[in-house]
């Protein structure tokens, strides 16, 4: 067999948002100076031929990825899991060349293709057919090639008859369709899959993990990264865990999941933050942790539709803050938001809490029953006081499923659109 | 899925580049394809949903030229080598168009298509490539009016000369691709780019003898005046066309080195940065 991957002490280090250095003293000196300085740290820079314009404040930085090292045989599927922030994306990234490793070296054989950067320089004033062009030749596909398999890609998106309409007048639905046909017939040596930033519905999912079964099936060399354990589990022989950035556990994928389930990085309807995980630009808050809880009080990460679920947010308050709201973001997986709400909305909680003392605090809220659809939901937490500081922010810190079963509508086995699935009253009267 | 063809597939090595990194050309040839799309997809879209469609590309150097004609001709009266003013501005404001579409839409090539960049491997040197030689169409199109003007005013182009025409056009073509290779990959990071532009296409272009002659500037300032690389285009293009002003000189020379030293340190630059560019977008 030879080798499709070989990875050797990849590191990935990256510098944290000027913006959050710009507020550490929230005063409005600093961005004064700051701001007068710019003109001259911009000359500096630009001499100085590179991008660490604060090389002297080194805890600017982060390692999203350190001295991670494996190889991966042609032919082979290796599942990566981790939590949010533990690297893969960053691991994909450098393997099919969008940014370029701090440390150390990939040799990748073949090319590298991935199935959900679809519609990668799309452009809305040119139809179908122009976009299959312009987007296969951005993906590395040569005219020829792009000529003979135009059919099979028209076919596959089920567009045909608007081939020649500009693609700003199709609906999401059909722009997805199309855009991933093109990338589902590159063909590529190495597969990519990252289902974290999977777009489109369900049945669209399905379409993504069945080209991928098919790629895999033809021998080629896949890697797949998911937050669903069931598809890990399903999909690939092997599976590399990683966590904050390193790597720490390969083996056959069963084990390599239970040590991961077992190590409690898992999503499991609780996030934990220790001291390391919270930017010191965070203080004084200190987030300590959000859980999900079901009517009983049990910490869940699969909520029934049909009944209320408690979101509890619990942080600690180093100093007095005022003006201080902590609130949450609701997404679907697809990104869009559901709602974004904040524990001092009410005027009445506002004037109470608005200002609060230095110590350990619970915001808590109840999401009524009847509410979420089918899926799964991404719940992002925020403190802030408005118009002055962000304190923290995750804007995917926990994530869930909803279970629909007793829900309205559920004796029709179909997919309901829209993010949530009320109990509406419904009268019907006969009028004639 | 049969046909797949079964070639050896090439081994790419992903490290870390340190310092001035080579050129990789040979990745730019392997994408040369991906420059014709680019190409053909801005010059498509520029003038979609607009109502006049690609006559901007002639009615655009067409008004300046009928404004700069009663500003510098009519009231200033400025001295034009016995040409008709309209032929005189026109020859310059064809490659001075090339320019400043490429200083506009160039300098932006990189961060209006940051999706790209944060999504696929590709050489980024092909978007402000493909924005210049964009601006190549426009300026074939907009040419169709000098053969009219010619028609009009009963002036014969210098036959003679004409021939020298594409390397001027070459020159134009280094000089605004070096531009545009500056202002796109310092864009990137400092939007500042977007509000310096103005200006200075501004003050280049009263830099440049576009509305008036270059013999207007005094002998002992004419070396320096060569330092600005779109004079020596516009010099040579009234030379190759209307066989007026000096030809190759000494300047022509200084503003071809000055061309190729921005080209190149551009190149340069471009290919320093270009490792950051998906991270700092």
């Amino acid at each position: 067999m030879t080798t499709a991957i070989s990875v050797k002490g990849l590191s990935k280090r990256y510098r944290i948002g000027a913006a959050q250095t710009k507020f550490r003293y929230g005063m409005l000196r600093d961005v004064f100076v700051d701001s007068l300085t710019a003109p001259i740290r911009f000359v500096k820079s630009l001499a100085g031929n590179s991008n660490n314009g604060s090389s002297t404040k080194n805890n600017n930085f982060i390692w999203a990825l350190k001295d991670v090292s494996f190889d991966l045989e042609e032919g082979r599927v290796l599942g990566i899991v981790g939590r949010n922030g533990a690297g893969k994306s960053t691991l994909l990234k450098i393997l099919s060349r969008v940014t370029e490793p701090t440390e150390g070296t990939v040799s990748v054989r073949g090319r590298v293709g991935s199935l959900l950067e679809v519609g990668t320089g799309f452009h809305p004033e040119l139809t179908g057919r122009e976009n299959i062009y312009m987007n296969g030749a951005i993906l590395g596909m040569k005219r020829v090639e792009i000529d003979k398999k135009f059919d099979e890609m028209v076919e596959f998106s089920e567009v045909a008859q608007f081939i020649d309409t500009p693609v700003k007048r199709y609906s999401s639905g059909m722009y997805l369709r199309l855009a991933f046909a093109v990338a589902a017939h590159l063909e590529p040596e190495i597969l990519v899959v990252d289902e974290v930033l999977a777009v489109g519905d369900a049945e669209f999912q399905r379409k993504c993990l069945g080209k991928m079964n098919d790629v895999a099936q033809q021998g080629r060399t896949v890697l797949f990264v998911s937050h669903n354990m069931s598809a890990i589990l399903r999909l690939t022989q092997e599976a590399i865990v990683l966590k904050k950035g390193q790597l720490i556990k390969r083996a056959p994928t069963p084990e390599a999941v239970d040590y991961y389930l077992a190590s409690g990085q898992a999503e499991s309807g609780e996030r934990i933050w220790d001291a390391e995980d919270v930017p010191v630009t965070s203080a004084p808050f200190r987030p300590i942790r959000l859980r999900l809880k079901d009517r009983t009080g049990k910490v869940v990460d699969t909520v029934r539709s049909t009944e209320p679920v408690t979101i509890e947010w619990e942080y600690q308050l180093d100093a007095p803050v005022t003006g201080l709201r902590v609130g949450m973001y609701l997404n679907t997986m697809r990104g869009e938001y559901v709602f974004t709400a904040f524990d001092t909305d009410d005027a009445k909680q506002y004037e109470q809490f608005g200002a609060r003392q230095a110590g350990r605090y619970v915001s808590c809220c109840h999401i009524p029953a009847d509410f979420f659809n089918e899926g799964r939901y991404s719940l992002g937490v925020n403190a802030s006081s408005f118009g002055v500081r962000r304190y923290f922010m995750d804007e995917n810190a926990l994530s869930f499923n909803v279970d629909i079963s007793g829900a309205p509508g559920t004796q029709w086995p179909e997919v309901r659109q829209g993010p949530i699935r009320p109990r509406l009253d419904w009268k019907i009267e006969k009028i004639d | 899925m049969t046909e797949l063809v079964k070639h050896e597939p090439t081994t790419i090595y992903i490290k870390p580049s340190t310092g001035f990194t080579a050129l990789n050309l040979r990745d730019l040839w392997l994408y040369r394809e991906l420059v014709f799309f680019m190409v053909w997809r801005d010059i498509k879209v520029r003038y979609k949903q607009t109502l006049l469609g690609a006559a901007w590309a002639i009615l655009q150097p067409v008004l300046t030229m009928v404004a700069m004609f009663f500003l510098f001709n009519k009231v200033a009266k400025l001295p034009t080598d016995n040409v008709p003013y309209p032929i005189f501005s026109y020859t310059a404001l064809l490659p001075w168009g090339l320019f400043v579409a490429a200083l506009n839409q160039g300098s932006r090539s990189l961060t209006s298509n940051h999706n790209m960049i944060t999504k696929v491997y590709f050489p980024k040197l092909i978007l402000p490539l493909a924005s210049v030689l964009a601006g190549l169409v426009d300026l074939a199109i907009a040419s169709l009016i000098l053969v009219g003007l010619f028609f009009y005013y009963h002036v014969t182009p210098a036959w003679n000369l004409v021939w020298t025409l594409p390397l001027f056009l070459l020159l134009a073509i280094i000089t605004a691709l070096g531009v545009a290779l500056w202002l796109s990959a310092i864009n990137v990071k400092y939007r500042d780019v977007n509000y310096v532009l103005p200006f200075l296409t501004q003050f280049w272009f009263f830099a440049t003898p576009v509305a008036y002659s270059a013999k207007a500037i005094s002998e002992k300032w004419q070396l320096a005046y060569s330092l600005n690389p779109m004079a020596g285009v516009v010099n040579g293009f009234r030379w190759a066309l209307l066989g007026i002003g000096n030809g190759p000189d000494t300047g022509l020379w200084v503003s071809v080195g000055i061309s190729l030293l921005i080209l190149v340190s551009g190149l340069f630059y471009f290919r320093n940065m270009e490792k950051t560019f998906a991270d700092t977008i």
